[in-house]
């Protein structure tokens, strides 16, 4: 059994990543079926001069920017609150809104718009993508600021309130300093969840509000394109390059926390 | 004299049991005090309570005569030096010394870098200002929080268990340390501490807690040698119990001759004897079944397991109770 350990990661690696490996060979290749024909950039030059995958891009990332930072404040605040009260049942029912499906969450944010919509005129659109995404999001950043201040020792805090630091000064120039890998880490992921996210987005997205996944997929349907090939390697890799980032960040921050 | 620090009736219930039990005490200016307990005698509490951290059920804390028992710690003219020491992680050596400093905004920051940089001579850290405390020794960090506590010039400096994350001989080092640095800056230092030899060597005065109530107050030779409980008389040292009288092992002799009628002695057998170094345990059986051990002088030992011996003291040496418990 353990002899072949080497062999058993290999192949669940090879499962996870071939179709992406398939994926990246195949946008650059210049036939459009799935036949190598030669290598060439084209591809990734088309998805340039495609105004409606720069435009759903551009909605994407101005969506992906204003959930992130909306959810990262209230998030760490959430979080704090969370740690100080210590409420188990407030903590761990948070993990119930983790496990809702996303086809039920993105049912019921609807219905919570169109509801709120009897009061307010307005319509769907930007403002309720950014809105439903900042609701999922929301847990993501609790969860793991609470899982940086479960190693986070309050006699830091206790110190600086000794030194004459009043409560927002030591949250100011203590907590926050020392959760900021975390917070950080924390944004990352917020970020990667919210730009490639198509069930909720999708039922909650009104027109000029098209997000990158929901202009992808709708490409898909007709057919794979070398072109949505590019453009997946381009998303994975800048995505990729995030997810590591954060890892390691929150590395340090699990590293740092802890008494010097 | 005007005490800087009084306790009045000091009291702290927890759900589950009493803490803090009805606490009175006045400390002096510039005086070392020692809390001294076992471990769950609410001595910590009790330094919690006076750093603000928790709030007491009832009594009253002064400063220099003012009430501060309502007020936040930030707003109380005391500080900590933490058994973890607390430092910020995030910060430099010089930060954390400023950090206190730099919240008061009373100094300009020209002042301030002149504080930092004295108290950082007085703990002699000179040198290590740019480093992160994940960067220095043990003994490193404990003078940075002493220096950061140290450099705000408190009425009282509170002390919980400071010496205790050191290793034995880093220990001993900087209890001579603290108390010169003690007598320097001339602040009163309120200690917390376990160590029953800790609290004798560096006490002006002090008092043993139990089970939340204070047992004793006193200078640390008269506590030792007039303790007031038996509780008092055998936590802070060794005691031998014969015929319901205590006497000190070190106070405890033995020969192969009867001392005479002038002092008490009993007959007993030497059963063994424990070489510790500086000096020797012999443990002896009186009659009675009850055991009695003699400090000596490695020289002054020529007993052998088994050898019929006596045992005697002189009265003085002899501690008694008022209260009998």
């Amino acid at each position: 059994m353990k002899r072949f350990l080497p062999e058993y990661a290999a192949a669940a690696y090879l499962f996870l990543y071939s179709p992406l490996v398939v994926l990246g060979i195949f946008s650059f290749n210049s036939s459009k079926v799935a036949i190598w024909r030669g290598f060439t950039w084209d591809w990734y030059i088309r998805v340039f001069q495609n105004s409606a995958l720069l435009d759903a891009t551009l909605n994407s990332l101005i969506i992906a920017c204003a959930a992130t930072l909306v959810s990262t404040i209230i998030g760490t605040l959430a979080g704090y609150a969370l740690w100080k009260k210590r409420s188990p049942i407030l903590t761990n029912s948070l993990y119930l809104s983790l496990m809702t499906p996303e086809i039920v969450a993105g049912v019921s944010l609807l219905a919570f718009f169109e509801w709120l919509f009897r009061f307010l005129h307005v319509q769907l659109g930007m403002h309720t993508v950014i809105l439903a995404h900042v609701s999922f999001c929301l847990v993501y950043v609790v969860i793991v600021i609470l899982a940086r201040l479960r190693t986070f020792d309050s006699s830091f805090e206790e110190a600086a309130l000794d030194l004459g630091a009043t409560e927002w000064q030591v949250f100011r120039y203590v907590t926050v300093p020392m959760l900021l890998p975390g917070i950080i880490a924390a944004a990352l992921l917020c970020f990667t969840v919210s730009f490639d996210d198509y069930v909720i987005t999708s039922l909650v997205a009104g027109v000029n509000s098209e997000t990158l996944p929901m202009v992808i997929y709708a490409m898909a349907r007709k057919g794979v394109s070398p072109e949505v090939n590019a453009l997946s390697v381009m998303i994975t890799v800048g995505l990729g390059v995030l997810i590591l980032l954060a890892g390691r960040l929150e590395q340090r921050s699990g590293g740092k926390a802890r008494r010097p | 004299m005007e005490s800087v620090l009084e306790l009045r009736d000091l009291t702290k219930h927890y759900p589950t049991h009493q803490a803090v039990n009805c606490i009175s005490l006045c400390i002096k200016p510039g005086e070392f005090f020692s809390l001294v307990g076992p471990s769950g005698c609410g001595k910590t509490t009790t330094l919690r309570l006076i750093a603000g951290f928790e709030a007491p059920t009832s009594g009253e804390i002064l400063l220099n005569g003012n009430s501060v028992t309502s007020l936040p710690p930030y707003r109380r003219d005391v500080n900590t030096v933490f058994q973890s020491y607390a430092l910020f992680p995030h910060l430099t050596v010089v930060q954390n010394v400023a950090f206190g400093l730099e919240r008061r905004r009373r100094e300009s920051k020209i002042e301030i870098r002149e504080k930092v940089k004295r108290a950082l001579a007085l703990v002699q850290l000179s040198g290590k200002e740019s480093r992160l405390p994940s960067q220095i020794s043990g003994g490193e960090r404990q003078r940075v929080a002493l220096a950061r506590s140290l450099v705000l010039e408190p009425q009282v400096l509170l002390l919980d268990e400071p010496l205790s994350a050191l290793d034995p001989k880093l220990r001993k080092q900087m209890r001579g340390e603290l108390k010169s640095l003690q007598r320097r800056v001339g602040i009163a230092f309120l200690f917390v501490t376990h160590d029953q030899e800790e609290a004798l060597s560096l006490s002006d005065r002090m008092a043993v807690m139990n089970g939340g109530r204070l047992e004793q107050i006193g200078a640390p030779r008269e506590l030792y040698q007039q303790p007031k409980s038996r509780f008092a008389a055998e936590f802070l040292g060794e005691v031998n119990w014969i015929n319901g009288t205590g006497v000190r092992p070190e106070a405890t002799r033995i020969s192969s001759n009867s001392p005479g009628d002038s002092v008490s002695s009993f007959t007993a057998v030497v059963e063994g004897s424990t070489f510790l170094g500086d000096c020797v345990h012999v443990q002896t059986r009186l009659p009675d079944g009850a055991q009695c051990t003699a400090e000596l002088r490695r020289q002054e030992c020529p007993f052998r397991t088994g050898d019929p011996v006596y045992v005697w003291w002189h009265a003085s040496d002899e501690l008694h109770f008022p209260i009998n418990d």
